[in-house]
């Protein structure tokens, strides 16, 4: 059906933007690359786990900065700070406990997601190094768990984080030397709440971003795994090839010079 | 080019029993955590043989064959890299050097005092419980075989994070000085506060003032020791461990009499006391961070303690 002119000019406004900034940047082809990529057939809601993580660590993201914005990370402060957010401050008990019970999910959504990976057999050549990485990211988030839970500086938190870095500091050889780092010296105080608090919302988070980032780039390399159960490669045939998908942008021709 | 170089190698699917024994030498080693050293021992052993043998296993057609008579080698080969010159640097090559290591230098420059900072003044001397001087009170105020909670700061400017609990007995005059039990309540475990077992009189509490430092006493009898709230370790009256996970005694504070006050002085760790009050026979070692063993086989694993 030949286009009207109408929708010839639609489609020209709505392009002509995203041609600007693609002739300029190449973000669009990013985006494109990024977003609608070949993926084996047979896939199904398991596949999934993996943005659902994503989507985990993003609320945590978002929902620790706003919090920074409130928290006093000072032994004289900390939980009156907490107090303060969760009983007085508009929403702040929403906030809060997204970002408290969201560690959990977080928590919950990377095994549920390596155990995904690992029925499936994804972790298998050439995966290897993404598993390295979601295994790094793995102790990177627990110890976003450990670090956070020292923040509200209640009983159960303090004793906790006590019997942690205790556990810590029984490693042979060098765990008691652990031990001191987290701590920030011999004993538990100031320093060791403004250390937790800075790994937690600082070291962390960046590592944990710029790891991700790493885990996403190869899952884009390698392209996702065929599930056990799909085509096997003697059985494939031309039609299960997924045919490209048709591009946003329509590039529009331009002469040379001005 | 020549792409066949780049195919990847093909991973030969062969059923091996080596990695399910070394499995299971590492679930040996896990039982045998909770039950017995010798299980670990068997375990590792376990571990050992299958994973050597699955190493020799997997590494069977990498391993350079044995070469029959090394020729010598082609007329050609030595003509080629003599031409390239092996040793000789080139313009480009000496800049990229230039470039790589001047970035590393500058790098190291800039990491170095941040590393340091986060990681040096942890163990700064003279900041843990090992240098300090807490004034607990004139000696009169306690009453011979009688243990008090008795709750102190040991750095005001600190706040309530210095906040400490030591059990305290007066076990009369030894060789015409008075002796003290001073335990401390921190478990040998893991850290958590241990408790008295037994009534507490909170209605006889009461306190003392030494400057900004306020101490309390609460009268208890630890009739049946101290225990632990976090995972049930039990000691004795003299910090003896009795029943659970702890790996030595409680740790004691050392004192000292000035001015007819008693001072505690810094604490130190205990391997076992034999004896009561004051004719126990204490084994003093430098104070080790809790779940750290003193004694034993195991204190080789912690060769060095941090000072405090």
């Amino acid at each position: 059906m030949p286009k009207s002119e109408r929708r010839r000019q639609v489609e020209s406004v709505v392009t002509y933007p995203l041609d600007w900034i693609e002739e300029r940047t190449g973000w669009v082809g990013a985006v494109k690359y990024f977003l609608f990529r070949k993926v084996p057939g047979r896939t199904n809601w398991f596949h999934t786990l993996g943005s659902a993580t994503l989507t985990a660590f993003l609320v945590q993201a978002i929902t620790g900065v706003i919090l920074a914005m409130y928290y006093q990370p000072h032994p004289d402060q900390a939980y009156e700070s907490i107090q303060f957010i969760t009983n007085d401050l508009t929403w702040g008990w929403l906030v809060r406990g997204m970002h408290r019970f969201g560690a959990s999910v977080f928590i919950i959504l990377m095994f549920f997601h390596m155990a995904r990976v690992f029925l499936f057999g994804a972790y298998k050549y050439p995966r290897e190094v993404n598993w390295m990485v979601g295994a790094a990211l793995l102790i990177l988030g627990m110890f976003e768990g450990f670090t956070g839970y020292l923040l509200p500086w209640d009983q159960t938190s303090y004793w906790a984080s006590v019997v942690g870095i205790n556990i810590t500091g029984t490693g042979p050889f060098v765990g008691p030397f652990l031990a001191n780092i987290l701590k920030a010296g011999a004993e538990i105080d100031a320093n060791t709440l403004s250390r937790f608090y800075s790994i937690h919302m600082l070291v962390l988070p960046a590592a944990i971003a710029g790891l991700i980032i790493l885990h996403l780039w190869l899952v884009i390399r390698l392209g996702v795994s065929n599930p056990p159960w799909g085509p096997q490669p003697e059985e494939m045939d031309e039609d299960d090839e997924a045919p490209a998908r048709e591009g946003l942008v329509q590039p529009v021709p331009r002469s040379n010079g001005k | 080019v020549d792409q066949s170089e780049h195919v990847p190698e093909q991973h030969a699917q062969v059923l091996s029993l080596w990695p399910i024994g070394v499995a299971v030498g590492v679930a040996c080693a896990l039982v045998g955590l909770l039950v017995s050293w010798w299980i670990v021992g068997i375990g590792v052993v376990i571990i050992v043989l299958f994973g050597t043998a699955w190493i020799y296993d997997v590494t069977r057609d990498r391993r350079p064959q044995p070469m029959a008579a090394a020729g010598p080698p082609a007329a050609g080969e030595q003509v080629e890299r003599a031409a390239v010159g092996e040793h000789e640097t080139s313009r480009k090559g000496f800049l990229s050097a230039m470039t790589l290591g001047l970035g590393a230098a500058i790098g190291a420059i800039v990491t170095i005092p941040p590393l340091v900072f986060a990681g040096l003044p942890p163990f700064k001397k003279g900041e843990g419980f090992v240098d300090v001087d807490v004034d607990l009170g004139p000696l009169t105020d306690f009453e011979e075989g009688q243990w008090l909670i008795t709750q102190f700061n040991m750095f005001p400017p600190q706040g309530d994070v210095a906040e400490r609990i030591a059990y305290v007995r007066y076990n009369g005059d030894l060789e015409g000085e008075p002796s003290f039990t001073i335990i401390s309540n921190r478990c040998a475990h893991l850290g958590c506060p241990v408790q008295a077992n037994g009534p507490t009189t909170p209605e006889q509490r009461r306190t003392y003032l030494a400057g900004r430092r306020k101490v309390t006493y609460t009268p208890v009898l630890p009739a049946g020791g101290f225990g632990c709230p976090c995972h049930g370790g039990q000691y004795d009256t003299e910090g003896n461990r009795t029943a659970g996970p702890p790996v030595r005694a409680l740790d004691r504070w050392a004192y000292r009499i000035a001015d007819g006050r008693l001072r505690l002085v810094g604490a130190y760790s205990v391997n076992e006391v034999d004896g009561t009050g004051k004719d126990a026979n204490i084994g003093k070692y430098r104070l080790a961070q809790p779940g750290v063993h003193i004694d034993g086989v195991e204190q080789i694993l912690y060769p060095f303690i941090p000072p405090s």
